[in-house]
């Protein structure tokens, strides 16, 4: 059974106990159209989007519910620059507009410089350092973390 | 007179891990103060670590020994071993920062850039917009460039939008880091007279300037960092 896009985002409403379904359905409209995806396609299966629709979808069902705090796992992994380019915009946008506390994993620094104040950079399991996004990109003390930046490709 | 910035003994050395752990030296026995309403002038020549000690007053180079006192507040604050949250406070309403060359998230248009700093301590889009449109006039970026991002603008065009974020802010401190470089005479003037408007308002300035008329124009003071070379 597939569950529409629309469905999708209207499930966690439902689960934090709405049950009026015009309303569910256009709090589920709007947030689409928040998240730049067409409201034609409310009712499609997400396996008929696009990798950037369904990462776009996805913001979109965490956010309905209003969340104090989100947890985001990669969120550009495997876009095109360009989707990956609006998403982070989004994100970056809504976070601002929402006062939302986030906590990102990624590996693409430019992620970290984009979206964080802080960075914490791991190895094995541990962190090795801790910062402003600026004072660990800018000033790395651990051998790895000067590893990481000198990896960066150049603009 | 009240001392804006107190630093005392700062030092900063680079480890290279990536070049078999060398140490590169940077500055030591960094020790100045800058009051309310003077304009203190980094002298010395290029690599010697002027903008290095600016980055340590804002905090985006931690410092290995020394103190870096900031008023901030009404009290003075240690940045060298204040908290990240405590930084980010004191970068958002204290110490405004004008780098060398305009770092911007990209795709974010010239007049939002400019704004930025209003609107994070508060102020409306519009107003803060609003007063953006003013200095940027003032800085002569025409109104048409106002909705594009400022990353395909030419060198001196990008420096003034830089210029006009650094000083739309009430900010009581400002680091400005070769404010003129790739300005013209004219341009020059402006900024010249922004610095003065600045400094009559009681802001603490540190500034870096190669060109000697700027210079003459706005130090009341000259700290001569060949004085904090650490020994190599």
């Amino acid at each position: 059974m597939a569950v529409s896009a629309g469905a999708n985002v209207g499930e966690r409403l439902m689960a934090v106990g709405w049950n009026h379904y015009g309303r569910i359905r256009d709090t589920a409209s709007s947030w689409l159209q928040r998240v730049e995806i067409d409201t034609a396609r409310i009712d499609d299966a997400p396996r008929t989007y696009s990798g950037g629709m369904r990462q776009r979808l996805q913001i979109a069902r965490n956010l309905v519910t209003e969340p104090r705090l989100v947890f985001m796992d990669e969120p550009t992994g495997g876009l095109d620059v360009s989707v990956q380019a609006r998403l982070l915009d989004l994100v970056r946008g809504l976070v601002n507009e929402l006062g939302l506390a986030a906590i990102v994993v990624t590996h693409d620094l430019a992620v970290a410089r984009l979206l964080s104040h802080r960075v914490m950079v791991m190895k094995a399991g541990r962190v090795i350092e801790t910062g402003l996004t600026d004072q660990v990109l800018d000033d790395p003390r651990e051998p790895y973390t000067q590893l990481l930046v000198s990896s960066i490709l150049p603009p | 007179m009240t001392a804006m910035i107190e630093i005392k003994n700062a030092e900063k050395t680079f480890t290279m891990h990536l070049q078999g752990g060398v140490t590169l030296p940077v500055v030591s026995g960094v020790s100045f103060k800058v009051n309310a309403g003077e304009c203190v002038v980094l002298a010395g020549p290029s690599g010697v670590g002027k903008s290095s000690i600016l980055k340590m007053i804002f905090g985006n180079y931690r410092c290995d020994r020394g103190r870096i006192g900031i008023r901030h507040q009404g009290a003075l604050l240690d940045l060298a071993l204040a908290e990240p949250r405590e930084v980010l406070s004191v970068r958002r309403d204290t110490i405004g920062y004008v780098t060398q060359f305009l770092r911007a998230v990209p795709r974010v248009p010239t007049i939002d850039v400019v704004a930025e700093p209003l609107h994070a301590v508060g102020v409306s889009r519009d107003e803060a917009r609003q007063q953006a449109a003013n200095l940027l006039r003032r800085v002569n970026i025409p109104e048409r460039l106002w909705s594009l991002p400022p990353s395909t603008f030419s060198g001196g065009e990008q420096q003034r939008v830089n210029i006009a974020r650094g000083f739309i802010s009430d900010h009581p401190i400002l680091l400005l880091d070769e404010p003129t470089a790739s300005l013209d005479a004219k341009n020059r003037e402006i900024v010249v007279e922004l610095i003065a408007a600045k400094k009559r308002a009681g802001v603490a300035i540190v500034a870096i300037v190669h060109d000697d008329e700027v210079r003459q124009a706005i130090a009341d003071r000259i700290v001569d960092v060949t004085t904090f070379a650490a020994a190599a």
